[in-house]
């Protein structure tokens, strides 16, 4: 594991997402709420491509009809089958010990301190101005 | 005494102005005479088709499975059953008004009461109730609950709207309060044609379409939350055949992978809430022909909870003296003819 | 069957099903850009009619499906062409995205645009699934010639549909002709066997895709609320359209005429048609035509397209599953834009010998539809 300075925090729009590649593996990293989230960028089902999911809420009812929304953006569903993963923890809804995507710790860095290293920008100057998602992968 | 619980039995009713009429109330006596309200048998199951009776169990004349004495020897005393749950299926269930349907509904459930459960300790039954109007329902479910006797409420698997539905919760909290099990049995109030493609030519089909029915049922108990709101609530499909279940299990719940939004309030696996929830009539099973196929099936359905012994007398769904489908395994067979039966009915009052 | 095997195989080590194979996909679904794009292949007077009076269906919305899918249009969110216009709309991506990334060899055209079997003025249709029919030619077939196109008539009135058939047969480039599985009447019906004869001696297959609005409910005790039932009440159509066909003796007058149920799954099929065969001694006398038991009628003239296949937990459980129904009667299929469109490389979660994968993921359809 190493970490990786993937992002500028400004190119990606908050509800947004960006697609990276750290060691030959697809990664989609999403902005909600002010909080970034790295995940592989490949449902566990059947292969789809997270990045385009839907960022819905997180939906539970304690009784028929009392639709009960919280943390909303930051659960997926998958572009395809529709099935329903937490951002946070890949965990899936209907079985988070046994289905999930990979995760990945997000952490957002002023460009100062990353000068003093040590990270691996991938693909753009990094500059003290400037505030920067990092993943480590 | 060894207990065997035969959970789907048929008496039949005369007719209205026959059986009934001493336990309808004036009002529908003289409608009944004066303009000649009888003829109530389902289309369902006209008396003289094959499978409504099988040869040896057809009296000389009159309906089979009329007379209780013929009944508790030929399915009683002739399967070895120590008792058995009598489902009346009869057009009460079928007519469009509510008053008419309520009236003969209690009729029914009196007559069942005074001419067979009052003749042999050995029988119990469920309550018909008027499905038209579910506040009258109610009313016939809290007449009955004081009797024991009576252990589930007995609906049409084809009926006017799908049973899941919020209109329908408040005879599911009483179902649930009594500790009555709804058994869903085969048969049509014939409002809707028995599936999405139409009226099928020949009764054949309109008999096989009977397992889709009590699947569209329980989809539509599992996923309006019934089971959520109501968790002690047994259902039971009677009739409907066993070996469509686990493929209909899977497909549920990949669907509810993917379409949970729809219902969030059903926070666990339907696969988990049928085997929790669901018990099936073993007569007809619909099996495949072999022994492995058998044993692979039990396998898939993945709960030995399931299933409940019945004969589905007398109705012709297999010959000689054991109702018991070929090849189940002695534990699966042990269940279905005591435990499961005991669990599914607790109001049998009876023990091991 | 070997469970020793099956056992140590965990969902995660299944050697993908479709890997390494050449795969004929019998449903993928090409769609117009947008509405109005057919109006080049309408008369004047159905232009006109297109534009003034629109669908007459028997479903309670001007501008979508009775129950709101999944996902809009029903399609996978990653099928919307950059070019613009529907999922499905773009042969460019369509080649890009399915045909060329997942090895298609051959796909099979099923089109479902303009709710075009469920048409209440059958004459309008009946002008919908010609110009469909052509569509489907001069915008798919002929630019790609790995996408089969299929004669779309509409069974509730025959002549128009015989016509449609000749026509089109004259025309060729057709596989087979598809009829709608929820219409006025079961498919089995004496009023459609005009369409099944002609069918038989053309030798081209009967299509029958999932969907449709007959005006019957989806269920037999009326409508359900969620898009999950009705989802699912596809299952039990394709399972009553089964026994429909068998039952009223379809196969028994036309022994040569092949079946082929798109899109219903297949977890129905055992089920089905072991209890046909349990029910078929006390129902003889009710249908004398039939002169074998219907599993045989089943194991000879039917095929299924595998979408959406089932998932169970246990793949052993999928295996007997498959072997129940005859590894020879699974045609694969994707549903290719849809949401729940099944992945060539990871559907049908059960390990296959490479004869068996071959046989569902291509030789059958090569069979059915002689290719």
């Amino acid at each position: 594991m190493s970490r990786h300075v993937v992002a500028r925090t400004s190119d990606i729009a908050s509800g947004g997402n960006k697609v990276v590649t750290i060691n030959s593996r697809e990664i989609v990293v999403f902005h909600v709420n002010g909080r970034f989230f790295a995940l592989l960028n490949r449902c566990p089902h059947e292969g789809a491509p997270l990045h385009k999911a839907a960022c819905v809420a997180h939906l539970s009812a304690p009784e028929p009809g009392a639709f009960t929304r919280t943390r909303v953006g930051e659960m997926l569903r998958c572009p395809w089958h529709g099935w329903e993963f937490d951002m946070a923890t890949g965990q899936s809804y209907f079985d988070p010990k046994g289905t999930k995507v990979r995760s990945y710790p997000v952490a957002v860095a002023e460009g100062r301190e990353l000068a003093k290293g040590p990270y691996v920008a991938e693909t753009f100057p990094v500059t003290v101005e400037d505030s920067y998602v990092i993943v480590e992968a | 005494m060894v207990l065997r619980i035969d959970c789907d039995v048929h008496p039949a009713v005369g007719g209205t102005r026959t059986t009934l009429l001493p336990y309808l109330s004036p009002h529908w006596q003289e409608q009944v005479t004066s303009r000649a309200i009888d003829g109530l048998d389902l289309t369902s199951y006209p008396p003289s088709m094959p499978l409504s009776a099988r040869p040896d169990w057809r009296p000389e004349k009159g309906k089979p499975g009329a007379a209780w004495a013929t009944v508790c020897n030929q399915a009683l005393d002739g399967l070895g059953s120590s008792h058995a749950i009598l489902n009346v299926i009869y057009g009460a269930q079928a007519v469009f008004d509510p008053y008419m349907a309520a009236d003969f509904c209690k009729a029914i459930n009196d007559w069942i009461a005074a001419e067979w459960l009052d003749q042999d300790p050995r029988l119990r039954a469920s309550i018909v109730v008027p499905m038209q109007a579910p506040d009258l329902a109610i009313e016939e479910i809290e007449r009955r609950a004081a009797d024991k006797r009576f252990v589930s409420i007995l609906v049409l698997a084809q009926g006017e709207t799908l049973l899941g539905k919020r209109h329908f919760w408040p005879m599911h909290a009483a179902a649930e309060k009594h500790k009555l099990a709804l058994t869903i049995h085969a048969g049509s109030q014939y409002r809707a044609a028995p599936s999405s493609i139409g009226w099928p030519s020949y009764r054949y089909e309109y008999y096989l379409a009977e397992a889709q029915a009590a699947q569209a049922q329980i989809l539509s108990l599992v996923l309006e939350g019934v089971f959520g709101k109501f968790p002690g609530l047994k259902v039971v499909l009677a009739e409907s055949g066993v070996s469509w279940l686990p493929a209909f299990m899977w497909r549920t719940n990949k669907t509810w992978r993917g379409v949970r939004v729809e219902v969030p309030w059903v926070d666990t696996s339907p696969i988990e809430i049928m085997r929790n929830n669901i018990r099936l009539t073993a007569q007809p099973f619909d099996a495949p022909p072999d022994k492995a196929g058998i044993e692979m099936l039990i396998d898939q359905i993945g709960s030995d909870r399931m299933l409940l012994f019945a004969s589905d007398y007398p109705h012709w769904q297999f010959d000689g003296s054991d109702p018991i489908p070929p090849h189940l395994p002695p534990a699966i067979v042990q269940r279905m003819c005591v435990d499961n039966p005991l669990e599914t009915f607790p109001r049998l009052g009876l023990t091991l | 069957m070997n469970d020793a095997v099956l056992e140590k195989t965990g969902s995660e080590t299944i050697a993908p099903a479709g890997a390494r194979l050449k795969v004929i996909d019998c449903d993928i679904h090409p769609s117009l850009p947008n509405r109005n794009a057919i109006l080049p292949f309408l008369s004047k007077r159905w232009q006109e009619h297109f534009l003034a009076y629109g669908d007459h269906l028997r479903t309670p919305f001007l501008g979508t499906t009775p129950y709101p899918r999944s996902s809009p249009l029903i399609a996978r969110r990653d099928a919307w062409p950059p070019t613009g216009g529907n999922p499905g709309s773009d042969l460019d991506f369509m080649r890009l995205q399915h045909l060329d990334a997942n090895g298609i060899e051959f796909g099979i055209l099923q089109v479902l645009d303009l709710f075009l079997f469920s048409q209440q003025n059958l004459e309008f249709g009946a002008a919908i699934q010609r110009a469909i029919n052509e569509w489907q030619l001069e915008c798919w077939s002929k630019p790609e010639p790995r996408l089969k196109a299929s004669i779309l008539v509409g069974q509730d009135d025959v002549p128009s549909a015989i016509a449609e058939i000749e026509r089109c047969a004259k025309v060729g480039g057709y596989v087979q002709i598809n009829v709608c599985p929820r219409a006025n009447e079961p498919l089995g019906r004496r009023r459609y066997w005009p369409i099944y004869e002609r069918a038989q001696e053309l030798d081209l297959p009967l299509g029958i895709h999932v969907g449709g609005y007959g005006g019957h409910a989806p269920t037999a005790s009326g409508h359900p609320s969620y898009y999950n039932e009705e989802h699912h009440s596809n299952a039990h159509s394709m399972a009553s359209q089964l026994t429909s066909f068998v039952i009223e003796g379809v196969p028994e007058r036309f022994p040569r005429l092949k079946f082929v149920f798109i899109e219903g799954g297949y977890g129905w099929v055992p089920a089905t048609t072991w209890r046909m065969d349990q029910h078929f001694e006390r129902f003889r006398s009710e249908v004398p035509h039939l002169k074998r038991k219907p599993s045989e009628y089943v194991r000879q003239n039917f095929w299924f397209t595998t979408q959406p296949s089932e998932e169970p937990d246990n793949a052993g459980h999928l295996r007997a599953l498959i072997e129940w129904i005859g590894v020879d009667r699974l045609l694969f299929s994707s549903d290719y834009p849809h949401w729940d469109f099944d992945d060539p490389r990871f559907a049908i979660r059960t390990p296959l010998t490479d004869s068996e994968r071959t046989k569902i993921f291509n030789d059958n359809a090569r069979r059915v539809y002689k290719l």
